[in-house]
């Protein structure tokens, strides 16, 4: 049962996927902090941590581990990376083999440019819903989200060095 | 013996593809689009499978359609190299590196969580994060030229899913539908009048 409800949440995420892996934390975190609570919002922040710093695209990332934290086995986290891929891989086909010649992107780009607000909202959200007790626990943690948002907008510091400081600044404070 | 180095030959292909998208999968941090220029470059510089510009016709669809960039790219370069299982092994080969090593995090960060030092460079990172999560809103929101409508139509996506826990699920299907509708009605009044 767990199982048949892990494949659908994330074969619906991956339908549901537009415009990048932040977007997607937005859905993932819907369906799987606040619909099933597989996870709490402590725990998923730390998956989005592990995704930075890890290779691979974040949606997969998260797939396998939430897939893994909720079945406590590999075959649950395989079922729930095979689950966000399979949609893409059944639109990717089908667009391949109706468009031989795959120049015709127009309706799918128009209606990207309308939904291009609704994803910068979503990315908002998945940063807004994280916004919680038990990820700001105290002065210190508005004073690191600061700097770390100050680093990423204008000095550009990649998100690995930003992490791996904000971690050895928590090890030192703490 | 032809037959044999034929077959040698045609599972050649598949373990380059699996190879090469495994190689990708394992040295891209940061996703999609930092994934790009490293698949460009090997799959047009080095292996040349698909010149230049069907390289921008496979970018272009793979972003527009749904679903994890890099899976699609490999989903399409797999297609075009060797049809449905070119497919199949191109997506194993990017997915695999990083599902390994994340089952491997997920199997020993569980029983770590509790370690006293572990926890205090979490209770560091976590404002971080949210914070890297912030920073891609404000970079689109400018290279998306917001007005005051579609400004709008993205706060009020946001709060929809932070206050009131709308699923961003029908968020899309709405903003999408009406969208196509509109879009239908002023092509035919448009056609009409002509």
């Amino acid at each position: 049962m767990i199982y048949l409800e892990l494949f659908y949440t994330f074969f619906i995420i991956g339908i549901f996927t537009f415009g990048g892996g932040y977007a997607m934390l937005s859905l993932i975190q819907n369906e799987v902090v606040v619909k099933h609570a597989w996870l709490t919002a402590h725990q998923f922040t730390d998956i989005v941590a592990i995704s930075q710093m890890t290779p691979g695209p974040i949606g997969i990332n998260s797939a396998t581990y939430v897939g893994y934290t909720v079945t406590g086995n590999v075959f649950g986290s395989a079922l729930a990376t095979i689950a966000i891929t399979l949609p893409s891989f059944i639109i990717i086909l089908t667009i391949c083999r109706i468009f031989a010649k795959f120049r015709e992107g127009r309706g799918f780009n128009s209606i990207m440019k309308i939904l291009r607000p609704v994803v910068i909202g979503m990315i908002a959200a998945a940063a807004g819903i994280l916004v919680t007790k038990e990820n700001f626990i105290d002065l210190y943690s508005v004073i690191i989200f600061v700097a770390a948002f100050v680093a990423g907008q204008w000095l550009k510091v990649s998100p690995i060095l930003t992490i791996i400081i904000a971690g050895a600044v928590g090890l030192l404070i703490y | 013996m032809v037959k044999l180095l034929l077959l040698r030959r045609m599972k050649n292909i598949y373990a380059d593809i699996f190879t090469c998208f495994a190689k990708i999968g394992a040295f891209t941090l940061g996703g999609g689009y930092a994934m790009m220029p490293i698949i460009q470059k090997e799959v047009v510089e080095k292996k040349r499978w698909i010149n230049e510009e069907d390289f921008m016709d496979v970018i272009a669809i793979s972003q527009s359609a749904p679903g994890i960039l890099a899976v699609n790219i490999s989903i399409f370069i797999g297609y075009r190299l060797r049809g449905v299982k070119g497919s199949i092994v191109a997506t194993l080969g990017s997915i695999l590196p990083s599902f390994v090593i994340i089952l491997l995090i997920a199997m020993f960060f569980t029983s770590y969580s509790h370690n006293e030092t572990v926890i205090k460079i979490f209770q560091g990172i976590r404002p971080a994060v949210v914070a890297l999560i912030a920073v891609p809103v404000v970079n689109m929101a400018r290279s998306a030229k917001l007005n005051i409508y579609t400004g709008a139509l993205a706060a009020a996506t946001a709060a929809a899913i932070i206050f009131l826990h709308v699923s961003p699920i029908y968020i899309l299907l709405t903003v999408g539908t009406v969208y196509l509708a509109a879009e239908y009605i002023i092509r035919r009044r448009g056609g009409a009048g002509k």
